[in-house]
């Protein structure tokens, strides 16, 4: 096999060549430059050499540290505490500025804090938007990949029925995958508008004008939402293909027996469906969890990773740092931490669903 | 157990008239068969029956109960599919189960009666298997497993044989003809082989075209076949069928001739007037050679001969062409051109009026 492969298959191999060429042109050669670029300290344009750095990007990106704050007291012991009674902390920077006594937070600043008690924790980050980054391309995934894997598998359910007209729904659901992602968050971004968005309209419409208009991409605490949501929107028809090619691969003569045993549609979806779609969800998983750990053209388009780093992402913080900061090294250690990401949950989720036997 | 009564039964896709009007009484216990080459609507007609097809007019009972528009889990019917359609994921016991898991029988009953039936079918061993480690015929043993379990009323088989080689058909008709004894079921078991339906039936139900072409016990159809149709589809090798004139009409049938075929009078009730045009069919197990010209009444010239072992099919070439069929039981000394006669004892002779057309 392997021998024939290599040997009596030249003409198949030149064939080959020019999609190979290309893949390993914009592929596999940038995969492995952005390896070797992150161990540098390489610049987009810079008049400096570039100097090999090891670990420090990776360092610059992930370092965290945990500060215990406790209340300032007086000198009888007892916590100083302000107008509103709350008592006085030191400030975080007394710690990160130069502090002799913690060398490793120098540097940092705060990304969150909690209370415990009377004492306070602060958790500082070397680089705390690209924390935030982090946080968000995480929620992204863990809500986008199951609401969007459920609808579709709905929707392929719903449209995997003989009946007339049904081939319109099918173009319908299908519709937004075929038009830019760019398009659509152009459009969405009309839709989300704060003063006169067709969304405010409509809610406010439905609730007889008892809705106040949201500025849903203007507002941290809606942007992710409302990206999240349209990303589902935009891509659930791909994915619906997908089921709806799994769910034709079962036979229909599986249908008609639990048919003739009165199967009810549950009993049917969970014995004969469901065991019969196991690959096909896989695949889906899979797919859904690297496309949204990819996350770009939406927060680029609809809000630039704002309001106050609401829905800065993974790799839009790639492609700012390494374009817009001209800090190519840093752009391609957030992008290796990504691959390693992606890459260790592919294995997981592999793991998880294994034949079982 | 039951009864079953077809009454007039049609089925129409649209203009296409499928089955035409099928009048079918099966009793207590009978194992029917029915019978016909392919795309007749043996199929249609028992899916009809399952519940499977909706009924487009006619009566369908069993039990003496109307069930055109019951459900097939309340007809009290049990389907074998000729695809097996067993679930790929079950194991042979959960497959064997299915029904009972359905109609969400306790774990103890469910125990016994998979068991019982795994017992029956004689594949205790094989209950963890999962379908892909099965042959094709335990594959469609565990297909037949999952109708006895639910002890259904009636059991209905399409083609359940046909994808399995010779001889585990053989093996495996035997144990459906044993089935039905042990469990005194009503059955209804559609093929296109004749044998199978020869060596199962109770009751065989010839059709073609959506039509009832004749019912009968086997050997009825076998000596009386009731038109040239079921005449060339049961018994094997097929009847001969020579095309003969009326020479006169006598008080216990005709005196036909044709070509190679001396004037003989065939006892019969088929209507007929001197000079109308007949279909002579004889068995070929019913003509005797003779190298004597003198002796038989029909001639030939012998084509070639086959020995089977068991009998000896001797191609016989008529004057005009056409081609006769002799089965001999022994090993007979007939070489390729010997001019022969063929003696057969009138009385096991019919005579049928040509098809229209
Ligand atoms: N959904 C349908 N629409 C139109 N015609 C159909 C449909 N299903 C079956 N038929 C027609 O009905 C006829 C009978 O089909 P059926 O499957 O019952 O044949 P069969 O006797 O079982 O043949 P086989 O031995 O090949 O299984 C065929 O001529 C077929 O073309
Ligand atoms: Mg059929």
């Amino acid at each position: 096999m392997a021998s024939k492969l290599t040997r009596s298959n030249r003409a198949g191999w030149a064939f080959a060549l020019p999609g190979f060429g290309l893949i390993a042109l914009f592929i596999i050669v940038p995969f492995f430059f952005a390896f070797g670029l992150s161990l540098t300290n390489q610049r987009l344009i810079s008049p400096n050499p570039t100097a090999f750095v090891g670990l420090a990007n990776y360092r610059d990106l992930l370092g965290l540290g945990v500060i215990t704050l406790e209340p300032e007291r007086d000198a009888g012991g007892q916590i100083l505490r302000g107008a509103d009674g709350t008592p006085d902390y030191p400030r975080v920077r007394n710690f990160t500025r130069n502090n002799p006594d913690h060398p490793r937070l120098d540097g940092m600043r705060e990304w969150f804090r909690w209370q415990s008690g009377d004492t306070q924790k602060v958790v500082v980050a070397k680089d705390v938007v690209f924390m935030k980054a982090l946080v968000n391309t995480f929620t992204f995934v863990l809500i986008v990949a199951p609401l969007q894997a459920g609808l579709a598998l709905l929707l392929a359910l719903l449209i995997n029925q003989r009946l007339r007209g049904i081939n319109v729904f099918r173009t319908i659901y299908f519709m937004p995958v075929v038009v830019s992602i760019v398009v659509v968050s152009l459009l969405w971004r009309f839709i989300y508008s704060g003063d006169n968005g067709l969304l405010n309209n409509i809610l406010s419409v439905l609730s007889f004008g008892l809705f106040r208009p949201v500025d849903w991409l203007g507002n941290p605490s809606t942007a992710l939402g409302a990206i999240i949501a349209m990303s589902i929107w935009q891509a659930v028809g791909f994915h619906m293909v997908i089921w709806l090619s799994g769910l034709q691969t079962i036979s229909p003569t599986l249908y008609e027996a639990a048919r003739i045993e009165g199967s009810s549609p549950w009993q049917t979806f969970r014995h004969v469906t469901w065991p019969g779609l196991r690959n096909t969800a896989v695949l889906i998983l899979i797919v859904i969890t690297m496309q949204a750990f990819a996350i770009f053209a939406q927060v680029d388009v609809m809000t630039n990773g704002g309001p106050r780093d609401a829905t800065q992402t993974l790799v839009f913080q790639a492609v700012q740092r390494g374009y817009g900061k001209q800090d190519i090294s840093g752009g391609s250690a957030i992008s290796v931490i990504l691959f390693l990401i992606v890459l260790s949950i592919s294995l997981v989720q592999r793991w998880l669903t294994r034949e079982k036997n | 157990m039951a009864t079953l009564s077809l009454k007039n039964l049609k089925k129409s896709y649209g203009e296409a008239h499928v089955i035409k009007g099928v009048d079918i009484e099966v009793e207590d216990g009978e194992f029917v068969v029915f019978v016909g080459p392919s795309g007749c609507g043996k199929s249609t007609l028992l899916r009809m029956i399952a519940g499977l097809e909706d009924i487009s007019g006619g009566d369908l009972e069993i039990g003496g109960r109307r069930v055109n528009d019951v459900a097939p889990k309340e007809r009290g019917i049990a389907m074998v599919f000729q695809s097996y359609a067993i679930f790929p994921h079950m194991t042979v016991r959960e497959n064997i189960g299915f029904g009972l898991t359905i109609a969400r029988v306790k774990k103890d009953e469910w125990n016994e009666r998979v068991n019982e039936a795994a017992r029956i079918l004689q594949m205790e061993h094989l209950l963890d298997r999962r379908p892909s480690q099965l042959s094709g015929g335990q594959r469609q043993r565990v297909a037949i497993g999952r109708a006895i379990v639910r002890k259904p009323q009636v059991f209905l088989f399409d083609e359940p044989l046909s994808n399995l080689d010779a001889a585990l058909r053989m093996d495996m008709r035997m144990e459906i003809g044993k089935l039905h004894k042990q469990l005194d079921a009503t059955m209804i078991y559609v093929t296109h082989d004749q044998v199978e339906a020869m060596t199962l039936a109770d009751k065989i139900v010839v059709l073609k075209d959506g039509k009832v072409m004749q019912i009968g016990a086997p050997m009825d159809l076998y000596h009386e076949p009731a038109n040239l149709f079921v005449a060339r589809f049961i018994g094997s090798p097929a009847m001969n069928l020579i095309d003969v004139t009326v020479r006169e009409t006598t008080a216990r049938g005709h005196v036909v001739e044709a070509a190679s075929l001396d004037p003989v009078e065939i006892p019969t009730a088929t209507p007929g007037r001197a000079g109308d045009r007949l279909v002579l069919g004889i068995r070929p197990q019913y003509l005797t050679p003779s190298h004597d010209a003198a002796t038989g009444k029909l001639h030939g010239k012998v084509a070639f001969t086959e020995r089977l072992g068991t009998e000896t099919i001797l191609d016989i070439a008529r004057a005009d062409g056409s081609k006769l069929v002799a089965a001999l039981p022994e090993d007979a000394l007939f070489s390729t051109d010997d001019e022969i006669s063929l003696t057969f004892d009138p009385a096991r002779a019919r005579l049928f009026l040509p098809e229209a057309g």
